[in-house]
């Protein structure tokens, strides 16, 4: 197979349109997966899944199978989940706590950090072959690095710094940390794992799409508008019909009020969205009210009124990562082929809030994010659907233009559409692609030469 | 149990009936897996009480709702919005409708109240689902607990455990 050439590459972006090639090119699918999830910082997990020493969690970056540990010294490692000797796959469980791997093939024992511990019948092999040889292990995925408990790897040896890599998107991290009273999370209520015939940069490109939920999600905008308030939120789906409701506002509502801030490496957010009284009956609800006293409680009237106050709905992590912190979600978005995916949706209990609080978490996640929910099968479908659609020897063209005449530097180093129904996000993550993409020998992060910004590109 | 509670239940008016025998549970639960295979969810919706809730679990043995998700938890209010959205036109989800077929069977009464009016069932179900040239197969076990009340026999909650409940799946959007 002869590889496609940068130049090639290239010419799949232009400056608010994309190739259909992107979506359905298998040669291009395989690319992807060496040169952006072989290098970009990837999230695998969360420190809460691996609390102990000993304790591990079954992860991947793209399609390989990776083992998320904490060894014995209390270092998190990032371990292939494959045997030195014949390569079984070591571990197949999902996440547990254990002393050392053993491949149950041959034998093969593994200290926590993937070191070779111990090998029978080890007098048989060759004279040059050397147990000791840090090659002779599960080998360590070559960078592996923390934001506040957020953990991510990297199949790149050297590269920008995790922080660098996510660059203003901390803020986002912080924005969901924060949230917490005592300022720490907890992975609970288990994981949504659901599937769509489709490409998987469809995913984060609908995540941050103002423009859709009016038209997509009608079913559910008109079965919950039919339904009253209740002020009590009582965990068994009142957040959610609130949620429904509003994915009805006019077009007016998301041109006037809400923004979209695009940030180098891919990274977006779609934020001043609605705020806790949209969602929550707020401080009329006796959670709420219960929550709000003990994030001023432990974190000052002002802090607590600050962090509560900012109103980020998706932060989109380039290339898979998705969550949303005002109802503690995340999504993580597995690339299996060209038109297969699947996303692993997780929820996080605030530590020291209410009960209450993470019940209406797991309530807003089985209701909207859920795999038999009443909003997120409409998307699914919607991914499906293009699937389909780009099938067709139609446009060959796509369109990510919308409010390209109105994007605008942030003062952040990031861009910002005109409104919220800007595709900006969309021409920012291509921007990303295509740095990632044209190049022979894949780089990490920086904006691209090829920028679709209409501000950069004006004379 | 008595000829006359062999019979099926809809050969009399339900009211007549007092005690919930293994029979009329059994002809509920094909009527109601009817109901969801003619996409009859409004009648569907009526079989359960006033607060009832229905209960798709994300993992084998699960215990509970509130702390941990479903593939589907509602109460009886968002079941109500639930099929309101199923009879939406603009429910793009199911455009093309899917097409079900439902068998039931291994019906055993697992807990009975001392006057008969109330019992927990349980069965065992497969539920063919066919949409845009894909065709899936469910199955699991439901837990119905009903009740004789004034109206006939009514659902209190239902439970439907699904052998492959953690797998990952498509959208689900037809109620098991
Ligand atoms: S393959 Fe693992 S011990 Fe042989
Ligand atoms: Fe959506």
């Amino acid at each position: 197979m002869t590889p496609i050439a940068g130049e090639q590459i290239r010419s799949l972006v232009q400056p608010g349109r994309v190739h259909r090639r992107v979506y359905t090119d298998e040669e291009i699918f395989d690319l992807e997966l060496e040169r952006i999830f072989g290098s970009a910082w990837i999230y695998v997990g969360h420190e809460s899944q691996i609390k102990l020493p000993g304790d591990f969690l079954a992860t991947r970056i793209g399609r390989k199978p990776l083992l998320l540990v904490r060894d014995s010294d209390g270092n998190i490692q990032l371990l292939h989940n494959q045997c030195a000797h014949r390569g079984s796959m070591v571990v197949a469980s999902d996440c547990g706590h254990t002393s050392e791997f053993r491949c149950c093939y041959h034998g093969w024992t593994y200290h926590l950090d993937g070191r070779l511990k111990a090998a029978p019948l080890l007098h048989g092999y060759p004279s040059h072959f050397d147990p000791k040889n840090s090659d002779t292990a599960m080998r360590r995925v070559p960078r592996v690095a923390s934001y506040r408990g957020f953990v991510f790897g990297s199949h790149a040896k050297d590269g920008p710094s995790l922080e660098d890599f996510l660059g203003y998107m901390t803020t986002s991290f912080d924005d969901l940390i924060d949230r917490a009273p005592d300022g720490d999370l907890e992975v609970a209520g288990g994981v949504f794992k659901h599937t769509y015939r489709g490409n998987w940069k469809l995913y984060l490109e609908n995540l941050c799409d103002a423009a859709h939920p009016l038209f997509v999600h009608q079913s559910s905008i008109d079965a919950a508008q039919q339904q009253s308030d209740d002020t009590y939120s009582d965990g068994s789906g009142e957040i959610a019909i609130r949620q429904m409701r509003q994915n009805g506002a006019s077009y007016s509502f998301w041109e006037a009020n809400v923004g979209i801030w695009t940030y180098p490496n891919g990274h977006s957010f779609l934020g001043d969205y609605h705020d806790d009284a949209k969602l929550v009956a707020a401080l009329n609800d006796p959670v709420f009210r219960e929550y709000h006293a003990a994030m001023e409680a432990k974190k000052g009237k002002q802090q607590a009124k600050k962090i509560l106050d900012t109103r980020r709905w998706n932060s989109n992590v380039y290339p898979n990562l998705s969550f949303m912190s005002q109802f503690q979600q995340l999504r993580v978005v597995h690339p299996l082929t060209v038109n297969q995916t699947v996303v692993h949706a997780y929820t996080f209990r605030l530590g020291g809030a209410p009960t209450r609080m993470f019940e209406n978490a797991i309530s807003f996640a089985n209701i909207v994010n859920g795999t038999g929910s009443l909003v997120l099968t409409d998307d699914l479908e919607i991914y499906n659907r293009i699937d389909l659609g780009l099938l067709s020897a139609g446009s060959e063209w796509l369109e990510i233009g919308r409010g390209y005449e109105g994007d605008q530097p942030d003062e952040h180093g990031g861009w910002r559409g005109k409104n919220s129904t800007s595709e900006i996000y969309i021409r920012n993550m291509f921007d990303t692609w295509l740095n990632y993409m044209a190049v022979e020998k894949p780089i990490n992060g920086g904006r691209s030469s090829v920028s679709s910004h209409a501000a950069e590109s004006r004379p | 149990m008595t000829v006359a509670e062999m019979k099926p239940g809809g050969t009399k008016p339900a009211s007549a009936k007092v005690v919930l025998g293994l029979a009329e549970c059994e002809q509920f639960l094909i009527q109601e897996a009817r109901l969801l295979d003619d996409g009859r969810f409004d009648e569907w919706l009526n079989l359960f009480t006033a607060d009832a809730w229905y209960w798709v679990p994300s993992q084998p043995n699960q215990e509970n709702p509130r702390d941990t998700i479903s593939l589907m938890y509602d109460d009886r209010r968002l079941l109500e919005t639930r099929v309101r959205r199923l009879a939406s036109p603009r429910i793009y989800s199911q455009e093309p409708r899917s097409r079900t077929s439902r068998m039931i069977g291994n019906v055993t009464i697992e807990e009975a109240a001392p006057d008969g009016k109330a019992c927990t069932v349980r069965s065992k179900f497969q539920l063919l689902e066919y949409r845009r040239e894909t065709q899936r197969i469910f199955g699991g076990t439901c837990y119905h607990h009903l009740i004789q009340g004034e109206k006939g026999i009514q659902i209190a909650w239902k439970r439907v455990d699904l052998v492959n409940c953690d797998a990952p799946h498509e959208g689900l959007v037809v109620p098991f």
